[in-house]
């Protein structure tokens, strides 16, 4: 209808036909609307599913075929899923490993990454490729020997396992910021140096402020891997009162099965931090995501 | 840092040298605490579990040497050994091409300029960022073969029901469908790949007269190889490892029928329940080797399929 609407006012036919052609394409894409559309909505039931099972009772919860919409709406899963476990200590351990190693991460790489991007030393380009081939490595050959090191230094079931291996820093994010630094131009150290700084204070006024975009990459990776990590915590920690989100929920999930709605809004509590993190940050999160993919 | 005398401007050459050495100590204090990281958190550990392979282990006594004892005993006596490594390769040899083939069709769709392109992207990005744990609570109960979501789909689209994670035939599959939940960081990588394809080649294509297909299969996913290479290498590397979902699921129990016990499952069994460390470790260490070759081999075939822009491919 557009189009004929459009080829009656327009005095250009050839822009009409220009137009009729658009919306060929456009119907040419319907297909690929319909197949994305078909997939986002599959993508999306597993969260309406978490959502919707939180709020629901057991009587809501086990009728065949399940209902979607909770009726009543069960708000009390939520208090009595931080209570049924202590939800709110798991969650201050889990924020306390998380904040602390995305602050050591960003600290400990971005001065890391220095010395294998901005300083010219014989055997640079070794050590660094020793540095990739460490990502290399699954991690079950180093674990066993990890762990008896963190048992015989009595780091063991105290949170301290979790965070000191940060403060080495991650060849992943060390590898990631140096490809960033090789981006800045040699003649803004070099102009710096004629003035008389030293190597930590380019690092310091020149390097770190130009660098923002990347370390925000790093600090919400770090996020993300230090929230969700579970085999740490699982081999590192034994008292609950150690515990983190994530192995705090394994027990209850294990103790607790049937208790699908308090599950649901345990896990929904657990996931949420991170799903507001991304909304706030996703244009970081998107670049990052894609600094990774295509310079690796 | 060889100063050689002979040169004609020798003072400038020392001074050189005594730059070059200043530069190499500011080099090593910046890098001092991965290095000093790494020779206590990966390379002594690397050391130490080639030595623990080699010894029966139990993290109290001492390590009483057995030679490759534990390897002849993974190898020839264990078939739990032989379940877990069937396991992880049928694992790898279907999640890992499912995940690749979805990812760079979901982004070739995204490509075609459609309108809500990024509220797309975050659709499908979203799965990629829930934690392990949540996501295996929230799956174990969609999947639950009584009251779970997806049988209820099922039934309401008149197909039988499954068993799911409950059935030793599908818990594998179930275990892939999860983990295909959360393939949304390859699209977002696949898609930039997609956009930074020169738009030059697609119109010179036009003139020769190429249709959809043609363009696709010679110059869309020649110019993606780099990216498939690099999420096969990070693919493997991943199956190998794969551990969460499983243990989770399970209650660490690799079961129905030992039907999810993955090698990375038993390694772990081994280690902190059993407690035998040596026999662990040589599991580690059959894992490292395995993981080497196949990355080596990969790289080997890289230089016939994966092609790189600006050049020799080497």
């Amino acid at each position: 209808m557009a189009t004929v609407t459009s080829s009656t006012l327009s005095p250009s036919a050839s822009r009409a036909g220009a137009r009729a052609r658009g919306v060929k394409k456009g119907l040419r894409k319907l297909p690929a609307y319909v197949l994305l559309t078909l997939l986002a909505i599959l993508f999306t039931i597993p969260f309406a599913w978490l959502i919707s099972t939180s709020l629901k009772d057991p009587k809501q919860i086990f009728v065949v075929p399940p209902e979607w919409i909770p009726n009543p709406f069960v708000w009390s899963n939520y208090p009595r899923s931080t209570t049924f476990i202590p939800f709110w200590r798991y969650f201050g351990n889990t924020l306390y490993v998380t904040l602390f190693n995305v602050i050591a991460s960003v600290v400990v790489c971005s001065f890391v990454a220095y010395g294998f991007a901005r300083i010219k030393w014989p055997g640079r380009n070794i050590v660094f490729l020793v540095l990739i081939s460490t990502l290399m490595i699954p991690y079950p050959v180093t674990l066993i020997p990890t762990f008896l090191i963190f048992r015989d230094l009595g780091l063991v079931n105290t949170l301290n396992a979790l965070t000191v291996p940060a403060l080495f820093g991650s060849a992943f994010y060390i590898f990631l910021l140096r490809q960033f630094y090789l981006t800045i131009p040699q003649e803004l150290s070099q102009a710096a140096k004629i003035d008389g700084a030293s190597e930590f204070q380019i690092y310091w006024k020149i390097i770190l402020p130009l660098a923002k975009p990347a370390l925000a990459v790093v600090a919400l990776f770090a996020f993300i891997a230090n929230w969700n990590d579970f085999l740490g915590p699982l081999i590192f920690l034994n008292d609950k009162n150690n515990y983190t989100l994530a192995i705090g929920l394994y027990g209850f999930f294990g103790r607790s099965r049937t208790e699908w709605g308090l599950l649901m809004a345990a896990a929904t509590l657990m996931i949420s931090p991170v799903i507001i993190l991304f909304f706030l940050t996703q244009r970081t999160f998107i670049e990052g995501i894609t600094l990774t993919g295509l310079t690796g | 840092m060889a100063m050689t005398s002979t040169s004609p401007h020798s003072g400038r050459t020392i001074r050189m040298g005594r730059m070059t050495r200043h530069n190499l100590l500011m080099g090593l204090l910046f890098i001092s605490p991965w290095l000093i990281g790494f020779l206590i958190l990966t390379l002594y550990p690397i050391v130490a579990s080639a030595y623990y392979s080699l010894t029966r282990y139990d993290a109290i006594s001492p390590p009483e040497f057995v030679g490759l004892g534990n390897y002849v005993d993974l190898f020839t006596k264990n078939p739990l050994f032989w379940q877990a490594v069937g396991n992880t390769v049928y694992y790898a040899a279907i999640a890992i091409p499912l995940n690749i083939c979805i990812a760079i069709g979901v982004a070739l769709l995204l490509n075609m300029e459609v309108r809500g392109r990024s509220i797309y992207r975050t659709i499908f990005f979203l799965p990629s960022i829930v934690p392990d744990i949540a996501a295996a609570m929230l799956w174990a109960w969609i999947l639950n073969p009584q009251f779970g979501l997806a049988n209820a789909m099922l039934k309401a689209l008149g197909l039988p029901t499954i068993g799911w994670l409950t059935d030793p035939d599908w818990s594998k599959p179930s275990l892939i469908l999860i983990n295909a939940w959360a393939f949304g960081g390859s699209v977002v990588i696949f898609l930039a790949a997609l956009q930074d394809i020169p738009r030059q080649l697609y119109e010179a294509a036009d003139l020769d007269g190429a249709n959809a297909w043609v363009r696709t299969r010679y110059i869309t996913l020649p110019m993606l190889t780099p990216v498939i290479f690099f999420n096969l290498i990070n693919g493997i590397i991943g199956a190998f490892q794969y551990f969460t979902n499983a243990y989770v699921i399970t209650g660490g129990q690799g079961g129905p029928a030992g039907s999810t016990t993955f090698y990375s499952l038993l390694l772990y069994r081994n280690a902190f329940s059993y407690f035998k460390m040596g026999y662990a470790s040589a599991m580690a260490w059959i894992l490292f080797a395995a993981v080497f070759v196949m990355t080596l081999l990969l790289f080997k075939s890289s230089g016939r399929w994966v092609y790189y822009e600006g050049g020799d491919n080497n």
